[in-house]
């Protein structure tokens, strides 16, 4: 499949899961090895080139990957691996990688291998909204298969053997990407960042590991992978998830009691400045629209601006913007064809409708 | 009324909130409640959270830096497949290969310990790997044997041979 094809291609096919207002993805990642191979870090480029030829065919044979988007890292531009980057299907070290490695994905974007990244492998599963179980089923069918052809290096002692010793074990990181912005503005989102990395569990910004939070968006992950079950992992995750779910639930009805003209003030701000501006940074925008997307959840706007709106913030993203032109363009001509882009989507779209708020009042 | 999280200090903060339907009460000292970042009690109970999942085993614990604390006299390792020593290790926080597991044992146990839950993995197991490698196992020793019994003439041996491995072939081809 041609990558313009790929990308382009429908994404409504992919089910939601519950929550997903709060919970905007759930994914799931394993790392394997091939036995008796270098990791790919230590790895001299022969070697990658030939683990590689050992793992793409089964990979490609997968009956998921039947019209499989399969490439590789060489093949594809500067650009177009970004744009696999915002849309969270190639990690931001992969995208550095060229001759020797390669990523295959299926149609609906919701399995993605990466060959020859930090492991030999790192498949992964990706789903909106909150159903990290279902995620996990879905990969660990495709590495139970694999397991037909490829050896992986794995010991009892120590389970799945990867090129880092955080991943040891069962090789496997979930995660969800969580939109709080009621809990930021109510100022408690940093008490949570706490409690949740006091028992354990990671918070990261939008692009994962030393990223900015932008967006009101927060990913939450497990950090350890060995002497625990993947059902436990999960479960502990499905746990402290819920429990955020609940506190973003009760601020933004805290908001809407008792800090109505705030909130309203936010979005009606937010509308104001994505409807009229000429030149907005990625991160302005990401913040905006977090808004809208708030005001969404709370019914200020009509429930089928949803779509439209969470297509935004994929987007707006930098290398979204750049694929249309054939020159490189610059940050000032970035930030004014995201503006043009939003006003362009949203032109429709009406003012905020606070009757609700004087029905809760 | 003692502290939750510390046992020692007077308890001045009182948090009770309903989880899953039941009533949880959970004390605080003014310390550990600061601590804890629970400064508003009646609007935001983090107790849940901080309590009800168990702190003490599963606080964050330091990065994999202390791997690296390798004594200077230690004589140096080096993976005999994939020729990666421990300064490799010490510069990539790395390993070179699954080989590199069994030569730097040593030096892996203590980060895995610090950095886990445990240091024995319980998850999943590549059953279907195991149960191919074992048939072709199987199918190895078969067919040596099958060469030997030709070779010596045992030509009844030899049937029974082919018979086992024509069984075994229809395993494989159903196994994958
Ligand atoms: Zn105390
Ligand atoms: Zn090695």
């Amino acid at each position: 499949m041609k990558f313009a094809n790929f990308i382009s291609g429908p994404l409504a096919v992919r089910p939601a899961g519950a929550h997903h207002d709060i919970v905007i993805s759930s994914r799931v990642r394993l790392a394997r090895n091939v036995k008796g191979r270098p990791f790919p870090g230590w790895a001299k480029k022969a070697d990658r080139l030939a683990v590689l030829e050992v793992i793409k065919p089964p990979v490609d044979a997968l009956p998921e990957m039947d019209d499989a988007f399969s490439e590789y890292l060489q093949d594809l531009s500067a650009t177009e691996k970004q744009i696999l980057v915002e849309r969270h299907l190639i990690s931001r070290e992969h995208a550095a990688k060229s001759t020797g490695s390669a990523v295959v994905m299926n149609r609906e974007q919701t399995v993605s291998i990466m060959v020859n990244e930090e492991d030999h492998l790192r498949m992964q599963s990706i789903r909106p909204g909150f159903q990290l179980k279902a995620v996990h089923r879905a990969i660990d069918e495709i590495d139970t298969r694999l397991e037909d052809t490829l050896d992986y290096a794995f010991s009892p002692k120590l389970g799945f053997l990867t090129a880092c010793l955080t991943n040891v074990g069962t090789g496997m990181r979930a995660s969800a990407m969580l939109h709080l912005p009621a809990l930021v503005l109510d100022e408690k989102v940093n008490q949570v960042i706490q409690a949740v990395n006091k028992i354990g569990l990671a918070v990261r910004g939008l692009y994962g590991e030393g990223s900015e939070a932008m967006g009101n968006l927060f990913q939450i992950s497990n950090q350890t992978t060995l002497g625990e079950r993947e059902e436990d992992i999960l479960g502990r995750l499905n746990k402290v998830i819920e429990q955020i779910i609940e506190h973003e639930q009760n601020a933004r009805a805290t908001l809407l009691q008792k800090k109505s003209t705030t909130l309203l003030d936010q979005i009606g701000r937010a509308f104001g400045i994505l409807m009229h501006a000429h030149s907005m940074t990625s991160k302005e925008a990401l913040n905006l629209l977090s808004f809208l997307r708030l005001g969404t959840d709370l019914g200020f706007f009509p429930a089928d601006r949803r779509q439209p709106l969470d297509e935004l913030f994929t987007e707006t993203q930098p290398a979204h913007l750049q694929r249309g032109s054939t020159q490189k363009l610059g940050a000032e001509e970035r930030d004014a064809l995201r503006a043009d882009i939003i006003r362009v989507k949203l032109k429709e779209l009406p003012g905020p409708d606070s009757s609700r708020l004087a029905a809760a009042g | 009324m003692r502290c939750d999280a510390c046992q020692n200090n007077e308890a001045t903060v009182f948090l009770t909130q309903i989880v899953e339907g039941k009533m949880q009460k959970v004390n605080l000292c003014p310390d550990c409640s600061k601590e804890k970042g629970v400064t508003d009690p009646t609007g935001f109970a983090l107790a849940d959270l901080l309590l009800g999942l168990g702190t003490n085993t599963e606080l964050e614990k330091p990065a994999v830096a202390a791997s690296t604390a390798v004594s200077p006299d230690a004589p140096a390792l080096k993976c005999p497949t994939c020729g990666f020593t421990q300064a490799d290790f010490k510069k990539t926080q790395r390993m070179g290969c699954s080989e590199c597991y069994v030569t730097f044992a040593e030096s892996v146990v203590t980060p895995l310990r610090s950095n886990h839950k445990g240091s024995q993995h319980v998850g999943k197991v590549p059953a279907r790997q195991f149960a191919r490698a074992e048939l072709d196992n199987r199918m190895q020793t078969l067919s040596d044997d099958l060469v030997k019994a030709v070779k010596e003439e045992d030509y009844e041996g030899a049937a029974q041979l082919r018979d086992a491995i024509r069984k075994l072939e229809g395993q494989l081809k159903t196994a994958v």
